[in-house]
């Protein structure tokens, strides 16, 4: 009767293999395949990062130098702007129109769905009419975050600044995602990971609007931000402010470390800049403009400029000379009006000869060094002038020379200290101690940042060892860990004995009734001892150099003071190394003349 | 004997029933589930989607009682005249209708809306089971072909003139009914060569078609004939020709393109081809020449109405399906955070109301066209098969019912009730898994909205009607 009967089977045949085929389909989405479950949280899933606020940073006294500001960043959402009054907008952000539509444009351009910023650090004081308006822009909507400030506008370099973290940076680093904050120099940059303090995350759910429905698992896995730990500095924030007034129109440097403990109490890198000028939102206008400053604001000078240490120099030489037993404190030279060898003259300055040990410190006789230096080289014990040359250097490597000290800071330099390779290829491998007989006063190859020639200082003062200069004192939790390595002593490879007539020669300096090259120094009720320097500067006038310690029992301050293409150094860089130890071991100033020549001498404009 | 009244209700296939409200209950809770918003809960609110649902799935009873009060016989005599009528009422919504989601194929009468596209349904399923019963029924004459078509193609085309795509092809499923009562075997052929060339189309150059074409028609031949003389000459004919062709045609335009080239060598090579055919006899190879021929001009068709019959949005998702374009936030938008949800929901789901896809309307349509995204998230693979699974019981189960009935009408009815429900869950699911083209039509039972409901439950209900007086001749 029914012909086409078997076709039932057919047709549900039909049926059943889509049926299947759809089930075995499912079962590839639902359970082979992975990676629809991540699209759908991806999807449904919104990271809000919560920021912490930044550790704040106190000198060594407890008084605050870097706080936080609240600012707001205006975020938008292109997907859900609606219509809106520029006219309005533009002012209360203070942007032009133009630069509304550009912005909008570049927004829509990153994504339609997620916010992107569109005014940065809007200030507490315009946040608050834009607050109360924020309502007329729909798709607007604001993010805190902080500013540093500064309550006295000083130690720029020292504290360094925070910018938005580099798309190299946040590749390599989890942590940062584009847009976070970073320190980028200095305290900010080096303590990065103490002050940082932990972001937080809360998991919000989305719907398709990007509208916020709910917390994921009721917050489960929310993190709530923890705030970055507090700093304390070595940093004297009085003396710090000081020396940046005591060097004002000036360009050097001044770095004083306590000896006792390889603090450093401060850090003048001059001319330098007012550190609001890095913060919010002209900061790269400013960057801009102090990079392209021919004074150099930007570079930090204690720590990257390289002289050659000059006469300070000579100290070096004394006691490798006492340790290598070539000279006693009681050895004489004579000065010819300088050191005078067949055709070779170096000369010196007028003072009465011969000169014992200290009273050639006292002189800073350069016939003196010239002799010890040349005796230590052809020294017949050493075999040669390179093995005496070798140990030579060893010796001013001990003091941290030619060498990063390990401060605390970032971008530290070097220095350099000539190698014997460097001069068997000037001299042809014969080399003689004439003819590197500039060393002995500090000229020549030799170069070192002001940092190490504090460090040397404290040298002194300690008879012969240092603690790595740092700036940091405590933080609030991890302090162990970071102040660790600023607990090691590192010995020179000078006894303690042979600084004592050292130190004696540098307290005659600045306090010898017969004169001294540092007398300018001298200070009555402190005990200054220090030592004048000048290093010649074959771009311009010398260098003006000064380090000093005091006082000389018991020294609580060490200083090394630099003022470039300012001649001789007794002239400018003695009397600020004065003004500064008096104001840190006084705590204020008795010469109110002397303090007044200083700071009111333009020493930049002066120059051709 | 029985009265009349136990009668009924004994005889109604309550496996169907029993699968039917299983489906409407499952249904209804994914729409509360797609709608379900944690913040607003306003508790329970005939204003909102599963509200509404839930009336009509009432008014559904009232339905189900008219489908199964009606005497059998009035389905059949006045299948035509319900036909009629629901042309009348496609013609009526071109006039008076209203435009919803840019379909114009709403009646809008006071606070009801209704989709007369769902009753053509049910009314063509009768005409068709009318006619296909009728005695002197021959399946295998052309004229009956062309009945069958315009049955079908008069509904599909108000319905496309309503622009509501989805529901015109629906007709086309007939198709299964026609190849259950007798239709040729070669039409069903042809059929699947048409969208095996339509799909071909899509995605290869015309020049490439042509040779898969011209392989093809030698291997007809061939398998025909068991000829390897001829075929290889033939061969070499298409061959030595395409190359004579290209030479010339390479001297007098350089730029001629490769499908013309095809088609030139094409038409010599058939000249010898013909030549070869009269000599020996072989009539067949015409058949294979004529199907050769117009299945080119088929495929240059195809490209015709797709460049200038489809709009763009169905273009694209025509393309999207077939993989020639990719489009996440665009045409493919829709499927792929679909299947985002449904691959979310892993083998067991996030559990009930606990879907976040859906939820947050990353999913659109979800409660409507999209509603098996629900089912995909929160009840994972179990659940999506379980709901597959009780969509094929209901098919099986219609066509055993369809296979015990005494009465043509009925069975070919029951056919009708099988394809429709059939086309539905197929385009609907495949929709959503990225199987089928994105066609606006409903998943039976599942989707929200009352017409799809009613529309359904009528048309099956008419079958449960039908079945109960499985045993009586019904013309």
């Amino acid at each position: 009767m029914n012909p086409y009967l078997s076709r039932k089977y057919i047709i549900g045949g039909i049926f059943s293999l889509i049926i299947l085929i759809y089930i075995i389909r499912l079962f590839f989405l639902q359970i082979v395949d992975q990676s629809y479950k991540l699209s759908a949280s991806n999807n449904v899933l919104r990271y809000v990062t919560q920021y912490p606020s930044r550790g704040l940073i106190y000198d060594r006294n407890g008084k605050l130098m870097v706080y936080n500001e609240a600012a707001y960043d205006i975020l938008v959402i292109p997907r859900q702007v609606e219509p809106f009054d520029t006219n309005q907008l533009a002012k209360l952000l203070d942007l032009t129109k133009e630069q509304i539509a550009q912005r909008l444009k570049a927004a829509k351009n990153y994504s339609y769905y997620k916010p992107s910023v569109f005014a940065k650090q809007i200030s507490a004081r315009n946040y608050a009419p834009l607050q109360e308006q924020l309502y007329n822009f729909k798709g607007f909507f604001v993010q805190t975050r902080t500013l540093r400030k500064y309550p006295e506008k000083i130690g720029a370099h020292v504290l360094g600044y925070i910018g938005e973290v580099d798309d190299e940076l946040t590749k390599k680093d989890p942590y940062y995602n584009s847009g976070d904050y970073i320190g980028i120099s200095g305290v900010e940059q080096s303590y990065e990971k103490v002050l940082r303090g932990k972001k937080g995350v809360e998991i919000f759910m989305v719907d398709v609007h990007n509208r916020i429905k709910g917390r994921f698992k009721e917050g489960k896995f929310d993190t709530i931000a923890i705030h970055g730990e507090n700093v304390t500095l070595t940093i004297d924030a009085t003396i710090q402010a000081y020396g940046e007034a005591l060097m004002k129109n000036k360009r050097g440097s001044i770095v004083a470390i306590e000896p006792s403990t390889g603090e450093i109490l401060t850090l003048v890198s001059s001319p330098g800049f007012d550190p609001d000028l890095l913060v919010g939102r002209n900061r790269t206008e400013n960057y801009d403009k102090l990079k392209n400053d021919s004074l150099l604001p930007l570079f930090d000078r204690p720590l990257m400029a390289r002289y050659p240490p000059g006469s300070t120099f000579k100290l070096v030489n004394a006691l490798i000379g006492l340790q290598e037993e070539i000279i006693k404190p009681w050895t004489v030279f004579s000065c010819y009006g300088g050191y005078n060898i067949g055709n070779f003259h170096m000369g010196c300055h007028n003072h009465r000869s011969p000169l014992d040990l200290k009273h050639s410190i006292q002189h800073s006789c350069n016939a003196y060094y010239a002799n010890v230096f040349r005796s230590i080289l052809d020294a017949p014990k050493y075999g040669s002038v390179e093995n005496a040359y070798g140990l030579w250097r060893n010796s001013v490597i001990s003091f941290g020379f030619g060498q990063k000290l390990g401060i605390d800071l970032p971008h530290e330099v070097n220095g350099y200290i000539p190698t014997l390779s460097l001069y068997n290829r000037i001299h042809g491998n014969r080399l003689k101690s004439l003819n590197i007989v500039s060393l002995a006063i500090g000229q020549g190859e030799l170069l070192m940042t002001p940092l190490q020639m504090a460090n040397m200082t404290a040298i002194i003062c300690n008879k012969g060892y240092y603690y790595v200069p740092h700036v940091i004192k405590s933080t609030s939790e991890t302090y162990d860990t970071v102040q660790k390595p600023f607990l090691i002593r590192k010995y020179t490879n000078i006894d303690s004995v042979n600084f004592e007539p050292v130190i004696e020669g540098m307290f005659l300096g600045v306090n010898g009734d017969d004169g001294g090259t540092g007398r300018i120094a001298r200070m009555p009720g402190i005990e200054i001892c220090g030592k004048t320097g000048t290093a010649e500067n074959p771009h311009g006038d010398d260098h003006s150099i000064f380090i000093a310690f005091a006082p000389k029992d018991n020294p609580k301050i060490a200083i090394a003071v630099y003022v470039e293409n300012a001649g001789f150094g007794a002239t400018w860089a003695a009397p600020i190394a004065s003004l500064m130890i008096e104001k840190y071991i006084n705590d204020s100033i008795a010469r109110p003349a002397l303090e007044k020549h200083i700071l009111e001498r333009n020493l930049i404009d002066a120059q051709p | 004997m029985r009265s009349p009244k136990n009668s009924i209700w004994n005889d109604l296939d309550w496996i169907t029933i029993g699968l039917y409200f299983l489906l409407v209950i499952l249904g209804w809770l994914n729409i509360y589930s797609a709608v379900f918003n944690e913040e607003q809960q306003h508790g329970f609110h005939f204003g909102t989607r599963y509200g509404k649902q839930l009336i009509w799935i009432g008014a559904a009873f009232l339905i189900i009682v008219i489908a199964l009060v009606v005497d059998s016989k009035f389905y059949s005599s006045f299948a035509y005249i319900i036909y009629g009528l629901s042309i009348l009422l496609l013609i009526a919504v071109l006039i008076v209708g209203t435009r919803i989601n840019g379909a114009k194929s709403w009646l809008v009468i006071g606070s009801i809306q209704f989709q007369p596209a769902e009753f053509t349904k049910i009314a063509t399923a009768l005409a068709m089971a009318k006619y296909l019963s009728h005695y002197s029924l021959k399946p295998e004459k052309f004229k009956t072909l062309l009945v069958f078509f315009a049955i079908i193609g008069i509904p599909t085309l108000f319905i496309l003139l309503q622009n509501d795509t989805g529901s015109a092809l629906v007709f086309f499923i007939f198709i299964l009914v026609f190849y259950r009562e007798g239709m040729p075997s070669v039409y069903m052929l042809f059929g699947l060569l048409a969208v095996a060339l339509f799909v071909l189309a899509m995605l290869f150059e015309n020049y490439i078609i042509i040779i898969i074409l011209e392989i093809l028609a030698l291997l007809a031949f061939y398998i025909l004939y068991r000829r390897q003389n001829e075929t290889l000459i033939a061969a070499l004919i298409v061959g030595i020709s395409s190359v004579l062709v290209w030479l010339v045609i390479t001297y007098f335009m350089p730029d001629a393109s490769i499908t013309l080239l095809l088609l030139l060598a094409l038409f010599f090579s058939s000249l010898f081809f013909v030549y070869i055919l009269f000599k020996n006899k072989l009539n067949g190879g015409f058949i294979i020449l004529a199907v050769l021929f117009s299945s080119i001009f088929y495929a240059y068709s195809v490209d015709y109405f797709f460049d200038n019959v489809l709009d763009g949005y169905q273009q694209r998702r025509i393309k999207v399906l077939l993989g020639i374009q990719s489009d996440p936030y665009g045409a493919g938008y829709n499927v792929n955070q679909s299947m985002i949800a449904i691959g979310s929901g892993g083998p067991i789901g996030k559990g009930y109301l606990l879907g976040t896809q859906t939820k947050f309307k990353f999913v659109p349509e979800q409660s409507t066209d999209f509603i098996f995204c629900t089912v995909g998230e929160e009840w994972g693979f179990v659940g999506s098969a379980i709901v597959l699974g009780l969509f094929l019981a209901l098919l099986m189960r219609i066509i055993i019912m369809a296979e015990r009935q005494k009465s043509k009408f009925s069975r070919i009815y029951g056919y009708c009730v099988a394809s429709i429900l059939f086309f539905h869950v197929a385009i609907n699911v495949g929709m959503t898994i990225g199987l089928a083209p994105v066609i606006g039509i409903p998943l039976p039972f599942f989707s929200y909205g009352g017409s799809s409901l009613w529309g359904f439950t009528f048309l099956l209900f008419i079958f449960v009607k039908l079945d109960s007086n499985r045993t009586q001749l019904i013309t």
